[in-house]
């Protein structure tokens, strides 16, 4: 390992740019829904959005608010703050699987990010977190308090 | 129509140093190298007509070098770059769109000197997805599937450990390895937490360096042979899957490493217990766990213990990694052209740590995080069999 870029506190967190394919993902995460697509074609859920459905290419696609249930598939805990995390490392970078099948990366809120509390498989149920004038979803483990 | 042992490589070099090189810029790395490499082939500029480069564009590396090549690979999908520049080449020059081929490497990765800047777009699909979630590059996205597998698999920290280790033994060897100092299972697990489950040692390095390949006909290499022995180019092998390490298939294995190593040992008409010697691209330990397991030298979720028992390490039954590695021999970024370079050191008998008697070795690359993969399968004239 190297010399890596000083980490900055001062930066805030990235703030994501929407494109026209992800603009409704973006506006109800604002509404604190996580909508995600699927296809009308072969039915298949997928994430992230796109125009046309990766499973078959069909365009015919449509919005739903997925139901915020999820396990915890898989994450790392990184040593080393990204801008704006700099209060909270270490911290988890998770990829969770939605209820509904796509997965998704995200943080794990509403409890301390250490491998012992941290299983896989666990149940989470979304939230949302400022990243700027940006709602983004995060999880947190089912039933703990917001 | 197959392209097996059509090319060779005929000319094979890295910078003079690697490591902490702030003294040059990238763009001059590249140049030292394709002077080495043309040197090594017996060969002069005036026998390139193709150039292919990543990190830097092959036209900066064509002028910089004052020639005007009549074929160009942009190609540019990671460390992986290089694997797939030989693949191109080997096609192209069978193809007769090229006859000598040029193939550069040279990154400022530790020095940052004349090096291109490291920009994230926010509206990319990294920065919309990933990114606010705290990345900062590979420490914190590469082994994201890691617990998934030792949850799988049941591999340990300390099996995970013991990738660094038998990396270690070989690079013990290596006089131009940055690391050279054997290390324990315990010496890993005790430095400091990256990014859990990968601790320091278990990270690769950064560094500087640079390296360059010739790549020409079969038939030009018998006819005009140059003072190294040709290296033949047996079968190749790319594969994309994902820009988003987030959205693997299979968080275990490597769709990628899979699909273009299949393709490359098909075409080379070999299995793995033809293999000799194996270069896996080790950015973090768990690759060669995955690369070992996705080209089928190992079942699934045996590699961990395969390797904690020293079966890749000196004296073991399949040679892996044997210049250290990116774990301890040098990192620049995209370090594939390092694979290559050793894969060519093994196959010639010149190796610092070499292997008695190899004939056939396969060299597999990794781009980004799992995003992409290539595959070269390489042999000596006799694995050829011409």
């Amino acid at each position: 390992m190297s010399p890596q870029p000083s980490p900055s506190g001062d930066r805030p967190k990235a703030v994501p740019r929407p494109t026209p394919e992800t603009q409704a993902y973006w506006d109800a995460a604002n509404r604190r829904e996580l909508a995600i697509q699927r296809c009308t074609s072969c039915g298949k859920a997928f994430f992230y959005p796109r125009s046309s459905c990766p499973a078959c290419y069909s365009q015919h696609v449509e919005w739903f608010v997925a139901s915020g249930r999820a396990r915890l598939h898989t994450y790392l805990i990184s040593h080393r703050p990204a801008p704006g995390f700099a209060d909270q490392v270490p911290y988890a970078i998770a990829v969770v699987e939605l209820e509904e099948g796509p997965r998704m990366m995200t943080n794990v809120v509403g409890v301390d990010n250490t491998p012992e509390n941290l299983v896989l498989d666990m149940d989470l149920e979304v939230d949302f977190e400022p990243r700027g004038a940006q709602l983004v979803p995060v999880f947190r483990p089912t039933g703990s308090p917001a | 129509m197959t392209l097996r042992a059509s090319t060779a490589i005929v000319g094979a070099a890295e910078t003079e140093r690697i490591g902490v090189v702030p003294d040059m810029s990238a763009l001059d790395m590249h140049a030292q190298s394709a002077r080495l490499a043309l040197a090594d082939a017996g060969m002069t500029l005036a026998d390139v007509d193709g150039v292919a480069a990543a990190g830097i564009s092959p036209i900066a590396v064509a002028h910089y070098l004052g020639i005007t090549p009549n074929y160009i690979d942009a190609t540019s999908i990671g460390g992986c770059s290089f694997l797939v520049h030989v693949r191109h080449a080997a096609a192209a020059i069978s193809a007769g769109l090229a006859d000598v081929i040029l193939i550069t490497h040279g990154e400022s990765g530790r020095s940052r000197t004349g090096a291109p800047p490291r920009a994230a777009d926010p509206a990319s699909p990294q920065g919309q997805f990933e990114a606010p979630y705290g990345t900062l590059g590979p420490p914190t996205l590469f082994p994201i599937g890691v617990l998934r597998y030792m949850k799988r698999y049941g591999l340990t920290h300390e099996q995970l450990a013991s990738v660094a280790v038998a990396q270690r033994r070989w690079s013990s060897r290596v006089p131009r390895a940055m690391f050279r100092d054997l290390i324990t299972v315990d010496d890993v697990l005790a430095s400091r937490m990256v990014s859990y489950p990968m601790h320091l040692l278990e990270c690769c390095l950064v560094t500087d360096g640079g390296g360059a390949l010739v790549v020409t006909s079969a038939a030009r290499a018998k006819a005009v042979p140059g003072p190294k022995p040709a290296v033949y180019v047996l079968g190749t092998g790319e594969a994309a899957e994902t820009p988003l390490v987030s959205m693997m298939e299979d968080f275990t294995t490597s769709k990628a490493f899979e699909v273009s190593a299949s393709r490359a040992f098909a075409e080379a008409g070999i299995k793995a217990s033809d293999v000799d010697h194996l270069m896996v691209y080790d950015a973090f330990a768990h690759l060669p766990i995955y690369g070992l397991e996705d080209l089928g030298f190992v079942g699934r979720g045996e590699a961990g213990a395969f390797i904690e028992e020293g079966n890749t390490s000196p004296g073991g039954t399949l040679p892996m990694n044997t210049n250290g590695g990116g774990l301890s021999y040098t990192h620049t970024g995209m370090y594939g052209m390092f694979l290559v370079q050793e894969s060519v050191r093994q196959l010639r008998a010149e190796a610092s740590a070499q292997v008695p008697g190899v004939q056939t070795s396969v060299a597999q690359g990794v781009g980004g995080m799992f995003m992409s993969a290539g595959t070269l399968v390489l042999g000596t004239e006799a694995a050829a069999g011409i």
